[in-house]
């Protein structure tokens, strides 16, 4: 059928020409798009049927006279029947420049028609319309809202890693001056761009913020989350954001995301702040009172959502550990906040008032530097990182949070660090500490004697843990550890449990122990196999929770295994 | 296509055609919000528009707003010809057509549209072709009329007839 649809339109195009049936010289445009449409459906996917078409289609996209409508209506054709059936590439660059003309003609709908078509072709095409990039940026500027809207799209799809301070430079006048229903999607197309090709730290976070400053209440709920995690991870940016941050602050407090951001950033690297000049920025003389009297305003601010005052009283905090002068002013505002309406900020202020009153001593640790968070990681509490007193700790005043509620920090991440893995680490229970099992079925081998000296790893009460090594000669990867539990002490041991965490690079799987009690008095030993694969033969970590009832008390410790033979892992 | 609507600038409706079957409710619902969106545009602004998931392609005429919904694959610009084709079947039926003029007549509107588009697609793309089809219906049309004239003539001279033989008859 596909060749006499293919006469029929030749003949059209050539010679049929009747004043009834035409339109200002377009012979029959009705019946030619109608034409083309079945060619289209004809040719998708069907190699045969496209190579037919492909002559007629150069014939028609070359001959039809553009001047009027009609003439653009059926080239528009043409394009969409070239875009979706096996044409050759050079009937497809042929397409693309049609649509480029399109591009430049002065009528808003040829305009329209071409950006929409261009945005399909993208995916596919997309050097080729690339050439185009200019002009699609001009049409940024029109001021009809379906226009600016393709165009719009069609750019954030044209972004890459060559184009992109342009680009970012263009859509973020855009962002300025467009209308409210389209900042929402420009600004999230800018972050993405900028997340995906940004080509150094300093630009993405100089891009962020401006995003933010322009359009800060129509940016995505993530956005302040990636931008804390980006600023945490440029340790060398550290003090440059802070200031920018703060000069950005003090000027406008309505921007919701943006307060965020600067008051955590303040609270982190308050010092950096306060220590004079930077070299990326200009020397900015900021004093202890100034950084206080903003972070008060913030919270005093009807402007601020109940999130960001409490980004603002942790910020506060941090402070009083960070700044050299006197904690007079913070501990005045905190107490003032205990009584506040709000439950959040009044749970808050009581904890940090706790923390001044009572563990004066422990707050410089809790309130020190969070490490770099994993993205995508889950929730844990601060403390069980910072502080070494977990025990006295989780006995005590509840545990201030994080306010970044939607980050965890992975125990196993500690162990990680210098090794740097890419991957998620697994979910971990919302229980304090978290559940520190990583297994994999590994085949069993029965242990070999080993030459590896026994290691002493815990006591406490009389409760003692020792460690031993076996490497089996076979495999050079495989490491195996009894983990044997002896009891001195009068009271038996019970419900006793042990498990083990390794860096992501290791694989770990324990057995089930010989009991999980422990009798007192030098009774039996309880005997726990743990079985090590290190394929990368990095150096072993191994970090060790125990629970159990020791006199009618219940017992957690965590624990890293220092001291490891060297022959465990070589 | 799936519709189309004509509409004045105040906002009534003067012709609609549906090509979809859906309630009376969903139509009107459906020819309130799109009244509103199109006359909410400005003079220069492009004549199409995103709706829901449909495109609309819409032209002014004087005071009257064409406005036609096209699914995803139709071709924008063939459907501003289409509507022009419309308006100058009209124009060349009524003869310089004006609001009025569909007002009034705006069965034959109907018919024309009916000539020209069937189902939603173009189904007689010569001019010619529609208004001789009109023309005809016209034609058609009077002469019926024409004869019913004629008939309840015929009826009543027929009684008067037969009233004036029964007066004879009784005389």
């Amino acid at each position: 059928m596909v060749p006499q649809l293919v006469h029929i339109l030749r003949t059209l195009v050539t010679t049929g020409y009747s004043t009834e049936h035409s339109i200002s010289g377009v012979s029959d445009p009705f019946l030619q798009v109608q034409i083309l449409r079945l060619l289209r459906i004809l040719g998708r996917n069907h190699e045969e049927s496209s190579e037919t078409m492909n002559d007629l289609l150069a014939q028609v996209a070359t001959n039809t006279d553009t001047s009027r409508n009609a003439g653009n209506a059926v080239l528009f054709e043409t394009v969409l029947t070239i875009m979706d059936i096996r044409s050759a590439a050079g009937l497809r660059v042929l397409a693309v420049n049609i649509l480029g003309r399109f591009l430049l003609n002065s009528d808003r709908n040829i305009r329209y028609v071409a950006l929409t078509s261009l945005l399909r072709l993208v995916q596919s095409d997309h050097s080729a319309v690339q050439r185009h990039r200019p002009t699609v940026v001009e049409c940024l500027r029109e001021p009809d809202g379906s226009l600016s809207r393709r165009a719009l799209e069609l750019s954030l799809a044209l972004v890459n890693s060559s184009n992109v301070r342009a680009m970012t430079q263009e859509l973020q006048g855009f962002l300025e001056s467009c209308p409210p229903d389209l900042q929402a999607d420009c600004a999230s197309g800018i972050l993405l761009a900028a997340e995906r090709f940004a080509p150094t730290k300093r630009w993405h976070i100089d891009t962020t913020l401006r995003v933010l400053m322009t359009a800060g209440t129509h940016v995505r709920d993530d956005a302040v989350a990636n931008l804390t995690q980006l600023i945490g991870g440029a340790q060398e940016l550290h003090a440059y954001s802070v200031r920018r941050l703060y000069s950005a602050l003090a000027e406008d407090i309505s921007q919701q995301p943006l307060v965020q951001v600067a008051a955590w950033c303040i609270g982190e690297y308050g010092d950096l702040l306060l220590e004079g000049s930077c070299e990326e920025t200009e020397p900015l003389q900021v004093e202890e009172e100034e950084v206080l009297a903003l972070l008060e305003r913030v919270l005093q601010s009807h402007m601020s959502l109940p999130a960001t005052r409490g980004y603002a009283l942790t910020a506060l905090m941090k402070l009083s550990t960070r700044l050299r002068g006197d904690n007079n002013r913070i501990r005045q505002v905190v107490s003032v906040y205990g009584s506040c309406l709000d439950v959040e900020l009044q749970q808050r202020a009581v904890e940090y008032n706790t923390l001044f009153r009572k563990y004066d001593h422990m707050r410089a640790a809790i309130l020190e530097k969070i490490p770099l968070v994993e993205r995508g990681g889950s929730q844990a509490d601060e403390e069980a990182k910072e502080s070494k007193e977990t025990a006295q700790l989780s006995e005590a005043a509840p545990v201030p949070t994080e306010p970044q509620a939607s980050k965890l920090l992975d125990l196993l991440d500690l162990l990680d660090g210098p090794s740097g893995d890419a991957q998620h680490p697994p979910p971990l229970d919302p229980t304090p500490g978290g559940a520190l099992i990583h297994l994999l079925n590994l085949p069993c081998a029965p242990p070999p004697p080993a030459p590896i000296p026994n290691l002493k790893v815990f006591e406490r009460e009389g409760l003692q843990l020792n460690l031993s090594f076996v490497r089996p000669p076979g495999t050079r990867t495989l490491l195996l550890i009894t983990v044997t539990a002896t009891n001195t002490s009068g009271g038996d041991v019970t419900h006793f449990i042990c498990q083990a965490a390794v860096p992501k690079s290791f694989q770990l799987q324990l057995q089930a122990p010989s009991g999980d009690t422990v009798p007192a008095q030098g009774g039996l030993p309880t005997t726990q196999l743990l079985r090590i694969l290190n394929p990368k033969k990095a150096p072993l970590r191994l970090k060790l929770r125990l629970t159990y009832n020791h006199f009618g008390q219940s017992v957690q410790e965590i624990f890293e295994v220092n001291n490891l033979p060297v022959e465990t892992w070589q | 296509m799936q519709f189309m609507l004509l509409f004045s600038r105040q906002g009534k409706l003067r012709l609609q055609k549906w090509y979809v079957p859906l309630s009376d409710k969903e139509k009107k619902k459906i020819t309130r919000e799109l009244v509103q969106t199109v006359l909410a545009r400005k003079p220069k602004m492009c004549s199409f528009l995103e709706w829901r998931d449909l495109k609309i392609v819409y032209k002014r005429y004087a005071s009257l707003y064409f406005c036609c919904a096209i699914e995803d694959q139709d071709n924008e610009l063939i459907t501003l010809e289409i509507i022009h084709r419309y308006v100058e079947l009209l124009d060349k039926y009524f003869g310089s057509v004006c609001e009025l003029d569909i007002i009034f007549n705006f069965e034959k509107a109907y018919f024309i549209l009916d000539e020209f588009l069937l189902g939603g697609e173009v189904q007689e793309t010569s001019k010619k072709n529609v208004l001789k089809a009109i023309e005809q219906a016209d034609l058609l049309q009077e002469k019926t009329e024409h004869v019913s004239a004629r008939v309840s003539l015929g009826v009543r001279k027929r009684t008067r007839i037969c009233a004036g033989v029964l007066t004879c008859i009784k005389m």
